[in-house]
């Protein structure tokens, strides 16, 4: 089974480029799973099923939902062997930007969109840094300049990945990335691989419940800013 | 994990150069801190020695590893150089579509060879495969996109690594319902489009080609408008004169130019004029007829080639007349004319 990582920031097209570039695989009699990691709720299931697509979707509630993804992630491999996919695609979103769900020896692909703006490629860390391939979309409602700038500022950050212009509405490009996610590796189990980069670190008397804010409430590992 | 020595031998080279000497060689090569999110390094430091350095806790908190900058720096070195020399190496003397087939697998009987200067025009209703025309070159198909296209530059297949050269995107495409979606004055938007093509003399570019979008654009604006209270004919016109100079593309694909506030047929040759490849998504006859020869889309696939013929530039003249008789009464209506005089 190959298996790729799609991570991206909220509304940045994640769902609809799969879908896309599901769409033309189908065609091409590739079957293909999704698994869907959210935090609260999310549509997207209904999104993939009304396409035919066997989708999973996994929601991390009041739990930090990277950590949520790398405990399962392991399990949904195993999910997707089972029904004999050819294809996995395990969407999440990057929520605090600082964070990947990219793993070594899976394909990564981050999904960041035109209207972010062109100062945010510098902003996503390694979710976008240490992507293999990254999805700009959005591109037909900004200007040509806008969107020369957008690039380069990502090929800026990131100066190794493949780089492909995709319209998650009319399905422009959707083909072409579906190209490049069937030369995703094949991997049967992610147990023992690393992940590309360490998640953020936590663990502060917040992540135990704590709701009371002041000084005398805040445990563990606290950081203070620098106000001049 | 680093890069042979011997392919990237310079900007290795350039790692170990105190910071001073290194930006007197590479000007640019100084971006590489801010946009990692690191302050620059003492001037008389190097790269790797700085790195070397760096708080543990602080490139933790940028998400980076030590191990890797080194090879992000020449990453970012090498592609400085690759923009620097692609700037002007864009160039092509054609483009060749060989025919695939429509979306009932019927065969398409042509190849069609284009060069900078031309000007194709594509009609058909929406849906009928003009987009997946353009993917097909964008994309550089090689009979493996669902029409079976193929594409050929300077008439031998491309080299497979130009597929995904952003820098060197093949197609810039002036859309209809184009949107700025920056905060910024023109001359500022345009300065940041020159930056990020590398261009020499910046002040110098940006204001020819505000010169320009002024000369297209009905109305006039100035260097310190905002993009965004641009008009519809104001923001074609800047773009139109932005792509044509700044943008590294030789095919640009112009979707439909609409009547109001701008010089149609001088916005198009001011691209022709820049040995752009003009393709043209278009039913205003005014345009279409501009080039030599239009592409008729039906159900995914081009059923037709029709080069104008000599009666049909004949009747541009006719059409040119008609267009500014309304152009007329459009300006009649917009200062509060009565419009019953118009024969």
């Amino acid at each position: 089974m190959r298996v790729v990582t799609l991570a991206g920031p909220p509304s940045s097209g994640k769902s609809a480029v799969t879908i896309k570039a599901i769409a033309s695989l189908k065609q091409k009699g590739v079957t293909v799973g999704v698994v869907k990691f959210d935090s609260l709720s999310t549509q997207d299931q209904l999104l993939y099923e009304k396409q035919g697509v066997a989708v999973t979707t996994g929601l991390s509630g009041n739990l930090c939902p990277d950590h949520f993804f790398v405990s399962n992630v392991e399990e949904s491999l195993a999910w997707g062997v089972e029904n004999g996919f050819d294809l996995l695609v395990i969407e999440s979103a990057g929520l605090c930007n600082r964070c990947a769900p990219h793993i070594q020896g899976v394909l990564a692909i981050c999904v960041i969109d035109n209207l972010s703006g062109v100062n945010t490629p510098k902003k996503i860390g390694p979710m976008l840094k240490m992507a293999d391939i990254v999805v700009i979309t959005k591109g037909d409602i900004v200007s040509q300049a806008e969107r020369e700038v957008f690039a380069h500022r990502v090929r800026q950050v990131n100066t190794n990945a493949t780089i492909l212009n995709v319209n998650g509405l009319t399905g422009q490009g959707g083909d072409e990335l579906g190209r490049l996610l069937q030369g995703a590796p094949e991997t049967t189990s992610v147990a023992g691989k690393l992940l590309r980069f360490s998640l953020p670190a936590a663990l502060c008397s917040y992540c135990l419940g704590q709701r009371r804010i002041g000084t005398d409430f805040q445990m563990g590992n606290v950081k203070k800013m620098a106000f001049s | 994990m680093s890069t042979p020595l011997s392919k990237n031998s310079r900007e290795e080279s350039l790692l170990n150069l105190p910071l001073a000497e290194l930006l007197r060689q590479s000007p640019l090569a100084g971006e590489f801190f801010p946009t990692m999110g690191l302050p620059l390094p003492p001037e008389t430091m190097s790269p790797s020695a700085y790195f070397a350095i760096l708080d543990g806790e602080l490139l933790e908190d940028l998400a980076l590893a030590r191990e890797s900058l080194a090879e992000q720096f020449t990453d970012y070195l090498s592609l400085l150089s690759t923009l620097q020399k692609g700037r002007d190496a864009s160039r092509l003397e054609s483009i060749t579509i060989q025919g695939g087939h429509d979306k009932s697998n019927r065969q398409e009987e042509f190849s069609l060879t284009i060069r900078p200067g031309e000007i194709v025009s594509l009609v058909g209703p929406t849906g009928s495969g003009k987009s997946r025309f353009l993917a097909d070159i964008e994309w550089l198909a090689q009979g493996d996109t669902p029409t079976g296209r193929s594409v050929l530059i300077d008439g031998v297949p491309p080299e497979p690594g130009l597929r995904f050269a952003i820098d060197r995107k093949l197609v810039a495409q002036l859309s209809q319902n184009m949107n700025f979606v920056m905060d910024l004055s023109v001359e500022e938007f345009i300065t940041m489009h020159a930056e990020s093509r590398m261009m020499e003399d910046i002040p110098a570019i940006t204001r020819s080609i505000i010169a320009l979008a002024n000369e297209l654009a009905g109305e006039r604006f100035s260097p310190e408008t905002p993009v965004t209270s641009l008009s519809g004919g104001q923001s074609r016109a800047l773009m139109i004169a932005d792509t044509s100079c700044l943008s590294n593309s030789p095919i640009v694909l112009i979707d439909e130019i609409e009547n109001a506030g701008i010089d149609r047929k001088r916005a198009v040759r001011t691209l022709v004029d820049k040995r752009k490849i003009v393709l043209m998504a278009t039913h205003d006859p005014i345009l279409a007829l501009m080039g030599e020869r239009r592409l008729v889309f039906k159900n995914g696939g081009i059923a037709a080639i029709i080069t104008t013929s000599d009666k049909e530039r004949a009747n541009l003249k006719l059409f040119e007349e008609m267009d500014a008789k309304l152009g007329a009464v459009r300006n009649a209506l917009r200062n509060g004319e009565r419009i019953e005089d118009f024969r």
